[in-house]
């Protein structure tokens, strides 16, 4: 089996950012693995998706329908779309253990979004876990933790 | 600026015809501070569940009426319903939405303190107050003010903030049972809240919100990008008879049901503007049952009327002027006025005590999917508001209309039930905002002669 390095991890993270930046939302989807989640927490420190209410907990049907929406001629709220930028910071790798199959980045994200004449930012930390599948990086769990994740927003329509 | 509405109780009441309903209730800043004074302090508003502050010394603040507002649970075991505003200087006295405050609260400013029911404990170097006549000042005398009245009904207390008033028995009438319905889902008839609320911030007016809880013609035309395409993507999926529908489709798809689906379904209205959709069925009826749910609801109750709890699939029922609750998934929002263009929407959701976690699971997830501001369905109603707050500012068309299935013989103040298609609750939400803000500018109007 082939096994990913340090530096791979890293590229995956920059990599991610960069597709969802570019709005290659079809190619984003490939970057996914079996059973695996994009989860944005609700509350701090938040340890469980399903008991309480969370801002995403999305599996691979979910995430498709939020692309092929954005896809769509009647998607009112994407008329214009919207469009979004990364400003990563270089990720840090939590866990690294190839015999556990456990590979664990942290990076710190600014996030912007445009869409019209509103520009909002928000901080967050992203914990990327990883998994291979058939010799490729893929995504099992991405976590996003807003650093004012107990704000009020208005629509956050891409991805983080 | 020329005052066209204050202290003219007939040019607010000229704003609101039978079917339709003049721009300035959405757009004009001084409807809205008329509003808030006359409709929202003459009737009963949502503050928070006794869930939130199950322990002594518990506190949770909101806004009500454009005021602070805090909730605390007091020795005695009793909820207070307070002002958050200290009468020293007006220094809010919690700034966190919610806590633990302990035996008193105790002002940051200059350590002015308060018992959790609001009476005032005790002032730091009070000789200097000595023989100024303070106990006869506003400072000296009500310590945190409670509001008008208070009603907690099974869980949920409500506040009228004016001393005198309806009642809330004949404020909320039959309506109470959509209520009744979400409480006696669990099999010990108790609910607790879950979590957090999701907060959503909306450049609209609070009305906006309301009248799209009944607006059952906007699904399959707004929801469209949304509940449409999960139907494409599932039906373009390869199943087998083993395949099951995942809950999220289950959740999402019925926001693309007919038109007939929704004429079926029923509006029931109730007076004073309080309504709901999903008479016969709703689209939460067809979601699958959660094993041993049922057997835990007939142990409870007896086979009959478990059966008839679970009967019920209300849709959403409207609690006139400002919230929304969803029965069969127990789910409350609640719709804060900001001001004129602006609403924060909070979104709660209740765990029925010692029934299945599953259910406190999908309710999770409709709360996600729906109303958060990174939900697919949640982004285009928004998307609808904004643009009409915008739109209304055209000066050449003045109306809002609410004709759908219009009777020029309806009469509001009897309850009834009409086809799912009608906008007569949106119509009743009116004829009970007209009701209560002109009825409460008129009592002033006769106190200030009798002055």
């Amino acid at each position: 089996m082939t096994l990913p390095t340090r530096d791979d991890l890293i590229d995956f993270v920059y990599h991610e950012a960069r597709v969802i930046d570019e709005g290659r939302f079809d190619e984003w989807l490939e970057l996914w693995g079996s059973d695996s989640y994009y989860w944005m927490p609700l509350d701090y420190q938040q340890d469980n998706p399903k008991n309480m209410t969370s801002l995403m907990y999305e599996d691979a049907f979910l995430r498709k329908l939020r692309v092929e929406r954005l896809n769509g001629l009647r998607t009112f709220s994407q008329k214009p779309k919207s469009r979004c930028s990364h400003v990563l910071n270089r990720p840090s790798i939590e866990a690294f253990d190839p015999k556990a199959g456990q590979f664990i980045t942290r990076t710190a994200v600014h996030y912007v979004e445009t869409r019209l004449d509103d520009q909002f930012l928000l901080a967050a930390t992203v914990h990327h876990h990883f998994e291979m599948v058939e010799d490729e990086l893929k995504i099992k769990l991405k976590r996003v933790d807003l650093l004012n994740c107990d704000a009020a927003f208005g629509n956050i329509q891409l991805f983080i | 600026m020329t005052m066209k509405y204050k202290d003219n109780p007939q040019a607010v009441a000229d704003l609101v015809r039978p079917a339709e309903v003049h721009r300035d209730l959405y757009i004009d800043d001084e409807v809205f501070a008329l509003e808030m004074k006359h409709l929202f302090a003459s009737t009963w508003v949502y503050v928070g569940h006794e869930s939130q502050v199950p322990n002594a010394g518990d506190y949770f603040a909101t806004d009500v009426a454009a005021q602070p507002i805090l909730l605390a649970r007091h020795t005695d075991g009793e909820v207070y319903v307070l002002h958050n505003r200290c009468p020293h200087k007006g220094t809010k006295i919690v700034i966190d939405r919610t806590g633990n405050t302990g035996k008193f609260f105790r002002c940051p400013y200059h350590a002015w303190s308060f018992r959790t029911n609001g009476k005032l404990l005790a002032i730091p170097l009070k000789k200097g107050y000595k023989d100024t006549g303070f106990e006869q000042s506003e400072a000296g005398q009500s310590g945190l003010p409670p509001v008008g009245a208070v009603k907690n009904y099974r869980g949920f207390i409500f506040v009228r903030m004016n001393q005198e008033g309806i009642s809330f028995e004949e404020f909320f009438g039959g309506s109470l049972s959509s209520l009744d319905n979400m409480v006696d889902r669990s099999p010990v008839g108790k609910l607790e809240v879950a979590g957090p609320p999701l907060r959503y911030m909306h450049n609209c007016n609070w009305k906006m919100l309301v009248d799209n809880q009944t607006d059952t013609c906007h699904p399959m035309v707004a929801h469209e990008s949304s509940a449409g395409t999960a139907v494409e993507i599932w039906e373009s999926i390869e199943k087998d008879e083993n395949t099951k529908t995942p809950m999220a489709m289950e959740v999402i798809a019925p926001f693309m049901s007919p038109y007939e689906f929704f004429e079926d379904m029923g509006i029931r209205t109730w007076p004073n503007g309080h309504g709901h959709t999903g008479v016969h069925h709703s689209i939460h009826s067809d979601y699958s049952a959660i094993p041993g749910y049922l057997e835990m609801m007939v142990e409870a109750y007896g086979e009959e009327r478990a059966k008839a709890i679970l009967g019920e699939n209300r849709h959403n029922t409207v609690y006139f002027p400002n919230i929304m609750i969803k029965g069969p998934i127990q789910q409350l929002r609640v719709f804060i006025p900001l001001a004129a263009n602006k609403t924060l929407v909070e979104s709660y959701i209740f765990r029925l005590v010692d029934a299945p976690d599953m259910l406190l699971e999908r309710t999770a997830m409709y709360n996600r999917l729906i109303n958060a501001p990174t939900s697919i369905v949640g982004h285009d109603d928004l998307e609808m508001y904004e643009r009409a707050q915008e739109g209304l500012h055209s000066q050449e068309l003045e109306w809002v209309n609410v004709q759908r299935l219009y009777d020029a013989d309806e009469d509001l103040d009897e309850e009834a039930v009409e086809n799912g298609t009608t906008e007569r609750q949106m119509r009743n939400q009116f004829h009970a905002w007209k009701k209560f803000v002109v009825a409460s500018m008129e009592a002033e109007a006769r106190d200030l002669t009798d002055a």
